[in-house]
């Protein structure tokens, strides 16, 4: 894929607090951000930095206040018919929550593919069937989300978004809120998947992974991209001194 | 001790207590009198019956209705469901029943106490259940709309099969809770002479100087009713306890 953001602003309405009044916030300042041909772009930076506000914008959630984006060329539409379109023929995965819990993990992957996809049932459980085996996940099946752990939700999460065969994944922080055993399920299972040549963007904090699997990072910092590199040259010398100070951070810890 | 035991044990007591009581004030009974009046009992019952089941739907409908318009977002909608509820929960079901029948339906002609009341009736429950599904509606979290339309689905497919299916199960314990009160109501109806249960035990106590061998059966006839309710309520509260993850 080829990503192109100019201009990208994106500003929320604030209630007052204690400190400020209410009025707007800015959370994409005139980002702007342009890759080459790449398969996954992973987004870092701070909290609050804008990247999930980003992610969502990508994925066809949340239209921004101004700017453009384009894929390969072609204009992300900004009216919501067009969007849901868009939103079909790509997945999205946030950091957790994603299923229904009142539906089992296997009616939660047919869910799309039969009310959105149009598959006939049994064509949905046809579909579903072998990517369930492949990731030891046919045995929990039958399972709803409160009896699944985090991980499996998790990847059963990542399993819904990819039987409908989308052009590219979007994934927010897709281990943040799981334990470290389980983060690392999570993770081989989006790296094999990227291994068939899948595409991502991917908002993460886990640097190595970042390191392993990005093809680009960018740095997304007080609502711009302050850095964008290809991964090997992201993590070696960084010039500006809050990606120095932000690497220092997440890899000393 | 098996729970259902513990409750008719302590059944026992209680009206063993209430015997107590009645053979302390040397009550005497005339069931005999009261007897007689049983097929008023039975019309009586059937009728609280059939209304109950009428205001029951209604009420679920107009509850529904003010829920939608309570979250709608639009301020006029949101300000007149906002007024309903608080004006029909704020003032006593009495007051609402006399002027809805009397003044209200008289004025817009409507004659048949039996719809006016049953349509009184699921107004004030409407104004309960409106609360309950506005609350239920409420607990939905925001990223279960967000994961629904990063799948695709329409709003009209992300109410129909994400967020009514998780809404329903909250809010039915609270429902049934209220259908209990509602049938206890509609007792109310016998001020705007409706021939439910309630005003023929109260024609059966006036004919028979029995008031107690009038009452006792009403109450018995009401818990008939709600109790299987309560049950129902206890029972769909169990059954739908998993839903935290």
């Amino acid at each position: 894929m080829n990503l192109v953001v100019e201009d990208l602003v994106q500003r929320f309405p604030v209630r007052a607090t204690a400190t400020r009044p209410a009025g707007m916030a800015t959370v994409l300042d005139r980002l702007a951000l342009a890759t080459g041909e790449i398969s996954t772009l992973v987004l870092v930076g701070p909290s609050g930095g804008g990247k999930s506000t980003l992610l969502r914008i990508l994925a066809g959630l949340d239209v921004p206040t101004s700017g453009r984006v384009s894929f390969d060329g072609v204009p992300l539409p900004t009216e919501e018919e067009p969007l849901r379109c868009y939103r079909r023929t790509v997945g999205t995965v946030f950091q957790a929550y994603n299923l229904f819990p009142h539906l089992t993990a296997m009616e939660n992957l047919l869910l799309p593919l039969v009310h959105v996809h149009g598959l006939s049932e049994s064509a949905a459980r046809e579909r579903v069937s072998g990517p369930l085996e492949r990731f030891q996940l046919a045995e929990h099946a039958h399972k709803r989300p409160a009896e699944l752990s985090g991980g499996q939700k998790q990847r059963i999460a990542i399993l819904r978004a990819l039987v409908v065969q989308p052009r590219r994944l979007f994934l927010d922080e897709p281990t943040s809120a799981l334990d470290p055993e389980m983060r690392a399920e999570v993770l081989d299972m989006i790296r094999e998947v990227r291994a068939e040549g899948g595409q991502f963007v991917l908002v993460t904090h886990e640097m190595a992974f970042a390191r392993r699997t990005a093809d680009e990072i960018a740095f997304v910092a007080d609502g711009r991209v302050v850095v964008i590199a290809p991964a090997a040259e992201f993590f070696h010398q960084p010039a500006d001194p809050r990606v120095r100070a932000f690497l220092q951070l997440t890899l000393a810890s | 001790m098996p729970r259902w035991l513990a409750h008719v044990v302590v059944f026992i007591l209680f009206a063993a207590a209430v015997a107590v009581a009645f053979a302390r004030v040397d009550y005497e009974w005339n069931w005999e009198g009261v007897w007689e009046y049983r097929q008023k009992f039975l019309q009586g019952w059937l009728v609280t019956v059939a209304l109950s089941l009428a205001a029951l739907v209604s009420s679920m409908i107009v509850g529904a209705l003010a829920a939608v318009m309570l979250r709608s977002g639009n301020t006029l909608l949101e300000a007149a469901a906002r007024v309903y509820v608080e004006v029909i929960r704020g003032t006593p079901l009495l007051v609402q029943l006399l002027i809805g029948f009397y003044v209200v339906a008289t004025a817009i002609g409507l004659e048949n106490r039996y719809v006016a009341g049953v349509l009184l009736l699921s107004l004030f429950s409407g104004a309960y259940m409106a609360e309950i599904f506005r609350g239920g509606l409420a607990a939905i979290p925001k990223t279960q709309i967000d994961s629904g339309r990063a799948i695709g689905l329409t709003p009209w497919q992300s109410l129909r099969l994400v967020v009514l299916p998780q809404a329903v199960r909250l809010v039915l314990p609270a429902v049934a809770g209220q259908l209990v009160s509602l049938v206890k109501d509609s007792s109310l109806l016998s001020v705007i002479a409706i021939s439910e249960f309630t005003l023929n035990a109260q024609e059966v106590n006036s004919f028979t100087y029995s008031t107690l061998e009038s009452y006792l059966p009403l109450a018995a006839g009401y818990l008939l009713l709600t109790l299987p309710l309560s049950g129902l309520a206890r029972w769909l509260e169990h059954r739908f306890r998993y839903e935290a993850g």
